[in-house]
């Protein structure tokens, strides 16, 4: 035996590389060996384990003893692979589609550029003394700086390469002039000679990285190796410019499994931290930088290609200072086959240790959690390793797993967010975020992730807020609307656990970034915190910012921090609106063209929040702003030209037309504009101006329509989709001011253009002028023009278009009894075109005769309307459904206004054709037919025999399993009419056959409608029936029954009270059924019945439905214990709270908890509506303190 | 698990709504503090009653309303200590 075991445990450690050589059997193994081969073995030895999926996998295919029979007859390698690779390579659908839901696919170059930012190194908290770790307010300052001017360096390379080519190049003017004079000079010469010294360097050190954009023939084929050593930590994976030569450099050298950003992050920052190299199976830390020789002597010389570096690369580590090489090290060594980066696309694990199933595994996840399948054992790690992989954990749950596990790892974030810390915590998350293959929904998760955490970590936050920053803001200019929301969340979210002083100096360095990305980001951020610590907080900070004397950026920034804040914060800006104004007022005329534009814009934003207020806090930049727009051309007018659009609409009568009649003149010149965006702000002006009190009729016809008619009212403004709505817009407001005959009368000659998009331009601004200020100063001659215009444009559309005919019924009715004489001609067109071979034409045909139906009747032309009535008759057997559809909703608004007397072809013969129609399954047509069919049956019953109305009964059943709502509803009031008319019981009969059909929805529908006949016809004459039908024994049947007396006492209310001791008998039956279905219904019944009863002098009959209730409360199932508290809700307002209250104090303190739960439930319901009729119902304690003395009081 | 979860989560929101509602771990002491201060802001709730009180007790209305009020601290004596 001892032996089996042996042999067992050996093959067992041998097979699976289980290392515990326990010496008991195991359970679920065979132990005889001799019967049950290879129980504990590896079954699958000897079989390939994998699907080959590479190309090297094709060659042993058809090996056989050494010979291959089949390789012979493929076609070369090249061939096969001819369009693998490459520039020719297929695109793959499915990868297509993958990167379609990424983020980075849909964005913007602009929004782009978040890839270039880093996240920074982590600051120091300036609230906590001692831990100094961290950058310091004067060393991202100081960073800052050189970055400026590395960037001014570069773009002086740049220049002077575009213009004189690379002959060595003679810096010493550039270093003088400009920007280096700007730098005042008492301003560190230090910093001067650490600039020149670069300088200088650049052509002849070559080797040194800063130099490699410009590099032509580099002395080592390896320009720079991808190194170890990492100033601050910023994130390794693979850059955007990095092409894929690179990232194979990148893989081998890191070990898929390691180089987590996590484990640099654990690192302290600083230069040249000393580095661990523990070579073995886990290579876990990133590796030692392979020399030049090195790589020369492992890769083959054909074959690879050193790539150029892109240029504008900059070396995201310094190579200055390689770090010795470590004793013992000897040399790159081959990772083990299945470590390298081939195996990230093919095996890709759904199954992680410790983790479970997941939804999905991406390959770049690898790159950030290949860590958990390393199989390294958890016994050997520190508890920081341990830490780590513990969050790895739950955050690949968290953005990869099913819901529920989703649910359980973020809360275990959350509550453990303090152990973990803040620095474990976001060196993970972060660079989670800034991956480029990043989904929706993973974004979504993992910033959900963060505000949870942020909200538990607190202050402890501090040295990451800028990282934070880096990795949210560009959530604040994303395109969806609730990712930029989201982001304003955290980052509100953010300043309150950080304060305001550590986010001022965290973001006070990226104000006059050098990357306008960055500066824009960060003032949309700053107005993010200003809304959520308070404008007045931020204001002194504003101030200074927009004063600032060292550079523009930064004045700029500071200006669109106050053009972001009314954007987000609307009217709440008012009680700060004077502190924003005289915040920005000087930098009108600040020297910078870009910072005045960005002034006026922010002016135009703040008058836009505080309309209709706040002119008083303009007035210091009224002056400023009006003699600034006389001076600025292009763009800059544009900007203040907007401003003054929405301060002008702030301004008192007498203010506002001066003000105006300063402006127009500007305005008016720019009419003729041809740029896009000054046309925009130019027609938003007029809108604003002619808006306002203090401009009258006069002034604008004698100064402004003349030219806006000439410049804006020609074809070409309707070709663009976006000037079109402007002008139409623009021009409603003109008419407002200048009358309607006045607007009107300029364009009803475009209803006759030859081009369509400007006759529907005019149709849609006649339309909204029309429908807004009314036909009644159109003369005679306009009004003609009018119609004619508009019965052309009606008739020449190639494309049938709702706009023209929301403009023709919206003429025909505003101009009412005047349209008498155009009618017949009106008449004549539709019934032309209801012959019309199209079906679009026909449709709008019909949709025209219900929408002027009505103004026909009040020009006494019934008999037009009986002609077009029995055209339509002859066309119901219209077969596009649309079509019929439109057609019986033009017969129902004709019999509208005829009504069904007078209506020709008679209802006895229309009500016979509609009966088939009702089988039509198309919605519009169904919701049509129902309504005409339910006037019908609700005015004029008694037109058709009863039998039709049964055949119509009938049809109607199937109505009831219509999905529109409105449908369904229809069909259920008509069912209320037919009963009325013909009587409760044929109706009842069928519906309580219905009852009987399998579909849910079907039944509760009949339920329904036997409520409603129940209702209209009074329930004496429905419940016998119902309730003997409660005795069929079947239990699709009881429920309907009950559920139609629930609807049925819902509607009729107090009438119930007649009928309770009547059904209180099925009742009892039915709350003491063992199927919870039929209880949870009847409970239904006995909230409705008794909110029907209150105060009607029925409690013994509910207290006795109480009892029956009552031992229901112990039902677990959520529908089936929602009913039976309403249901007891319902009792406690019929019988009183204090009668229920007696159930309820025997279970508050029973010693189950499963006995407590649901009386406290019950407790607390009756607690939240009737709180004080508790009061007298306590129970009195003997307890001399709980005993409520006042209650003893007795006179 | 996620029903229980909501179900929670109600009950947190209503309890903060309604410090009178209770839950299966409702104390007595709790319970019987609400139900005092419950019952002593009716009465002062209920003019007639609160008269009616001050006529018995043979004090001004306003006395016996102040009386209520103060004794709404710690209406039925100390908590209990914490056992553990």
């Amino acid at each position: 035996m001892s032996d089996a075991v042996q042999r067992r445990s050996g093959k067992k450690s041998h097979t699976n590389g289980q290392t515990n050589g326990s010496s008991k059997a195991s359970l679920t193994e065979a132990f005889d060996k001799t019967l049950y081969d290879g129980g504990g073995g590896d079954k699958f030895a000897g079989y390939n384990l994998s699907i080959a999926a590479g190309d090297d996998d094709d060659e042993e295919a058809g090996e056989l003893n050494g010979r291959s029979l089949v390789g012979q007859y493929t076609a070369s390698k090249s061939q096969l692979n001819e369009f693998a690779h490459g520039d020719t390579a297929e695109a793959d659908i499915l990868m297509s589609r993958e990167q379609q839901a990424q983020i980075a696919s849909r964005e913007t170059d602009y929004q782009k550029r978040r890839f270039e930012r880093r996240l920074s190194p982590e600051r120091a908290d300036a609230f906590t003394d001692g831990d100094t770790n961290g950058a310091s307010y004067k060393d991202v300052m100081k960073a800052r700086e050189l970055e400026r001017e590395e960037e001014r360096v570069r773009r002086a390379i740049e220049e002077k390469e575009a213009n004189g080519g690379n002959e060595v190049l003679d810096h010493v003017p550039t270093l003088k002039d400009g920007v280096a004079s700007e730098v005042k000079g008492d301003k560190t010469p230090p910093i001067e000679r650490k600039r020149k010294r670069r300088w200088d360097a650049e052509p002849a050190a070559i080797e040194e990285p800063k130099a490699a954009p410009e590099v032509k023939k580099p002395r080592s084929r390896w320009g720079e190796a991808p190194d170890m050593e990492e100033k601050d930590e910023k994130m390794d994976e693979p850059t955007p410019a990095a092409a894929p030569a690179r990232s194979r450099w990148d893989t081998a050298t890191a070990p898929p499994a390691g180089s987590s950003a996590a484990s640099k992050g654990a690192k302290t920052p600083g230069p040249s931290a000393p580095v661990n190299y523990s070579f073995g199976t886990d290579i876990s830390s990133r590796n030692a930088p392979l020399s030049d020789e090195q790589l020369d002597m492992m890769l083959p010389t054909e074959g690879y290609k050193i790539l150029e570096p892109p240029p504008g690369y900059e070396p995201v580590r310094k190579a200055v200072g390689v770090p010795q090489l470590p004793a013992g090290y000897n040399g790159y060594m081959i990772p083990e086959s299945d470590a390298n980066s081939s195996m990230l696309g093919k095996q890709l694990p759904t199954e992680i240790p410790g983790v479970g199933d997941l939804q999905f595994f991406k390959t770049e996840d690898m790159k950030y959690f290949g860590k958990l399948v390393d199989g390294a054992d958890e016994n050997d790690m520190t508890v920081e390793e341990l830490k780590e992989r513990k969050i790895m954990r739950l955050l690949l749950k968290v953005k990869n797993g099913t819901p529920p596990m989703r649910k359980t790892a973020l809360r275990q974030l959350t509550d453990n967010a303090r152990q973990f810390g803040p620095a474990a915590l976001f060196n993970q998350i972060l660079p989670l975020l800034m991956e480029r293959t990043l989904e929706d929904q993973e974004r979504h998760l993992l910033v959900k992730v963060i505000d949870r955490v942020l909200y538990k970590l607190d202050d402890l936050v501090r040295p990451f807020v800028h990282k934070i920053l880096v990795v949210i803001e560009p959530l604040l200019i994303d395109q969806d609307y609730y990712a930029r929301v989201e982001g304003r969340e955290i980052i509100s979210n953010l300043s309150k656990a950080a304060g305001l002083a550590h986010m001022i100096s965290t973001m006070r360095p990226d104000l006059d970034h050098q990357d306008e990305y960055v500066r824009n980001t960060t003032a949309r951020a700053f107005a993010v915190v200003a809304s959520a610590l308070g404008v007045p907080a931020l204001l002194p900070f504003l101030r200074a910012v927009c004063r600032s004397k060292k550079s523009w950026h930064a004045r700029h920034t500071g200006v669109k921090i106050v053009q972001q804040i009314p954007i987000l914060m609307g009217c709440a800006i008012l009680p700060h609106l004077k502190g924003l104004v005289e915040c920005i007022g000087e930098n009108l005329n600040d020297e910078q063209p870009k910072v005045r534009m960005v002034t006026a814009l922010a002016l135009a934003a703040l008058a836009e929040a505080a309309s209709p207020y706040g002119i008083e806090s303009f007035d210091d930049i009224l002056n400023p702003l009006w003699t600034g727009a006389r001076r600025q051309r292009g763009k800059s007018l544009a900007s203040f030209l907007k401003a003054v659009g929405y301060i002008i609409p702030l301004m008192d009568e007498e203010y506002s037309n001066y003000y105006t009649g300063q402006i127009m003149e500007i305005v008016v010149r720019e009419f003729q504009s041809p740029d896009e965006e000054m046309k925009k702000v130019v027609l938003k002006v007029v809108s604003q101006c002619s808006k306002t009190a203090g401009v009258t009729p006069v002034y604008l016809k004698d100064e402004v329509l003349n030219e806006f008619f000439k410049h804006f009212w020609v074809r070409r403004m309707a070709l663009d989709k976006r000037n079109y709505r402007q002008v139409v817009e623009t021009t409603v407001d003109l008419a407002d001011k200048a009358g309607v005959a006045e607007i009107v009368s300029r364009i009803v000659v475009n209803m006759k253009d030859e081009n369509e998009a400007y006759r529907k331009m005019t149709v849609e601004t006649v339309d909204k002028i029309v429908s807004t200020l009314g036909a009644h100063d159109i003369e005679t001659r306009l009004e003609e023009q009018l119609v004619d215009g508009i019965l052309v444009a009606f008739q020449d559309q190639t494309v049938e278009d709702p706009i023209v005919l929301d403009g023709f019924a919206t003429v025909v009715n505003a101009l009412g009894e005047r349209t008498k004489t155009y009618l017949p001609q009106i008449v004549k067109l539709i019934q032309h075109r209801l012959n019309n071979k199209s079906a679009a034409v026909r449709q709008q045909a019909a949709d025209l005769i219900s929408r002027i139906t009505f103004v026909m009747s009040k020009c006494d032309e019934e008999r037009l309307l009986i002609n077009l009535s029995s055209a339509l008759y002859e066309y119901l057997g219209e077969e596009y459904p649309e079509v019929l559809g439109s057609i019986l909703g033009a017969l129902r608004a004709i019999v509208t206004v005829v009504g069904l007397q007078q209506m020709q072809p008679p209802i006895k013969d229309l009500l016979p054709r509609l009966t088939p129609i009702l089988r039509n399954r198309h919605e519009k047509v169904q919701e049509n037919t129902i309504d005409l069919v339910g006037r019908i049956a609700d005015r004029g019953a008694d037109y058709v025999n009863p039998r039709e109305w049964m055949r119509i009964c009938f049809e109607l059943l199937d109505m009831l399993k219509a999905h529109k709502k409105g449908i369904r509803r229809a069909a259920n009031n008509t069912f209320g009419y037919i009963a009325k008319a013909i009587g409760p019981q044929d109706v009842l009969a069928t519906l309580l056959n219905n009852l009987r059909v399998q579909e849910r929805q079907s039944r509760v529908c009949t339920a329904v409608a036997i409520g409603i006949v129940a209702e209209t016809c009074a329930p004496f004459t429905v419940l016998p029936a119902l309730m003997n039908e409660y005795r069929v024994p079947e239990l699709n049947v009881q429920n309907g029954v009950l559920k139609a007396l629930s609807f049925m006492f819902e509607y009729i209310g107090e009438m119930a009270k007649d009928y309770v001791y009547a059904i209180t008998p099925l009742l009892e039956d039915a709350l003491i059924d063992r199927d919870q279905v039929h209880r949870q219904t009847a409970a239904s019944v006995v909230k409705h019945l008794a909110l029907g009863v209150v105060g009607l002098d029925c409690e013994d009959a509910m207290v006795h439905l109480l009892n029956l209730l009552w031992p229901n409360i112990f039902e677990t199932s959520p529908h089936v214990i929602d009913r039976i508290i309403e249901a007891i809700d319902g009792i406690r307002n019929a019988v009183g709270t204090p009668l229920v209250m007696n159930y309820v104090w025997a279970g508050l303190f029973h010693p189950a908890r499963k006995v407590r739960q649901p009386y406290w439930r019950v407790y607390n319901d009756a607690y939240v509506q009737s709180a004080d009729a508790m009061i007298p119902a306590y129970p009195d304690f003997e307890d001399k303190a709980c005993h409520r003395h006042e209650l003893d009081i007795f006179i | 698990m996620a029903d229980k979860l909501r179900a929670q989560q109600q009950l947190e929101s209503l309890q903060t709504r309604y410090i009178g509602t209770g839950h299966a771990d409702t104390t007595k002491f709790e319970w019987t503090s609400n139900i005092a201060r419950d019952s002593l802001s009716s009465y002062i709730g209920h003019p007639p009653l609160l008269q009616y009180m001050s006529i018995g007790l043979g004090q001004s209305r306003e006395k016996t309303r102040v009386q209520l009020l103060e004794r709404m601290i710690q209406p039925v004596g100390k908590p209990p200590e914490p056992q553990d």
